[in-house]
């Protein structure tokens, strides 16, 4: 956001404002939802698409990733491509039919 | 010599230096916590019986509010810089360096409670990978924290000679302290909520 003017400033302090907010209730509803003691693949899916959300909300206003150059989401689609095959490759293994008879 | 690019972008990436330079560092850092996670997902998978409920949720989710709460006063301190009003930002960054004071303080709580109860790492599986996330978490908090304590004190003197150089510092010092934010925004609900 380096080409952002001073005079815009406020509006984004707005923004912020909102976000955090947004990151508090967020917090609590996990919490929350975690004391109900859902199934075990209900539970999980919940907490990980609210961390997601949370997350999202993180990169896109604190690192204002929502306007950014584009190189910077160049090298980020990179890095989701490897994040992608770390997490996956490992996984793999567990679909092994060979292995898991 | 003088330091390229330090305010003005580069024509051929639109950023000035560092920015890129932080981006790409972040870039590493997601593969260095991404073999984390894959490896705590292995582990799970793997084990007979996973421990739950074993960890202080209320002082676990005291300090997701307390590092979500650093990454507003650290955005506000930069947006500070962005108003001109320097003692805004010296606020604000100290409200940042506090809030990370006071993470670690409850981090170190919790770890004293496990280590007084006989919670080590060698204990359990579950055990092993919590203190490695967690512990690799809180050197990182510890290391924004010196940069940020930087920025705060003996750093800021820039201001007064080149401002613009020193908004963009702050500006790529707090896009690493998100990082950190977000990390445990993650590392919150896989350790201590399944």
């Amino acid at each position: 956001m380096d080409s952002s003017h001073s005079e815009d400033i406020p509006k984004h302090v707005r923004k912020y404002v909102v976000v955090f907010v947004a990151l508090l209730a967020l917090t609590m509803i996990t919490v929350t939802v975690s004391y109900l003691h859902l199934e075990k693949t209900a539970a999980i899916t919940v907490a990980l698409i609210i961390a997601t959300v949370k997350g999202s909300l993180v990169a896109s206003y604190f690192m204002h990733l929502i306007s950014e150059k584009k190189m910077i989401y160049m090298a980020l689609i990179l890095t989701a491509l490897f994040f992608v095959v770390l997490m996956g490759l490992p996984l793999l293994h567990h679909a092994d039919p060979i292995l898991y008879k | 010599m003088e330091i390229p690019y330090t305010i003005a972008a580069r024509p051929d990436t639109g950023l000035f230096n560092a920015k890129m330079g932080i981006w790409l560092f972040l870039a590493s850092e997601v593969m260095l916590f991404g073999a984390l996670f894959t490896t705590y997902i292995l582990l799970r998978v793997g084990a007979p019986e996973w421990p739950h409920g074993e960890l202080d949720v209320p002082l676990a989710t005291i300090n997701t509010a307390v590092l979500i709460s650093s990454s507003i006063t650290m955005v506000m301190a930069w947006a500070s810089l962005m108003m001109k009003q320097f003692n805004k930002y010296k606020l604000y960054m100290g409200l940042t360096i506090l809030a990370g004071v006071i993470f670690l303080v409850i981090k170190a709580f919790e770890y004293g409670h496990h280590f007084e109860t006989g919670e080590l790492p060698s204990k359990s599986t579950f055990l092993a990978i919590y203190f490695t996330m967690t512990g690799l978490h809180g050197l990182h908090v510890v290391g924004g924290m010196i940069v940020n304590s930087y920025f705060w004190g003996p750093g800021s003197r820039m201001w007064k000679t080149e401002p613009a150089r020193f908004t963009n510092r702050v500006e790529v010092a707090g896009l690493y302290w998100h990082f950190v934010d977000l990390v445990w925004i993650f590392l919150f609900p896989v350790l201590y909520l399944l």
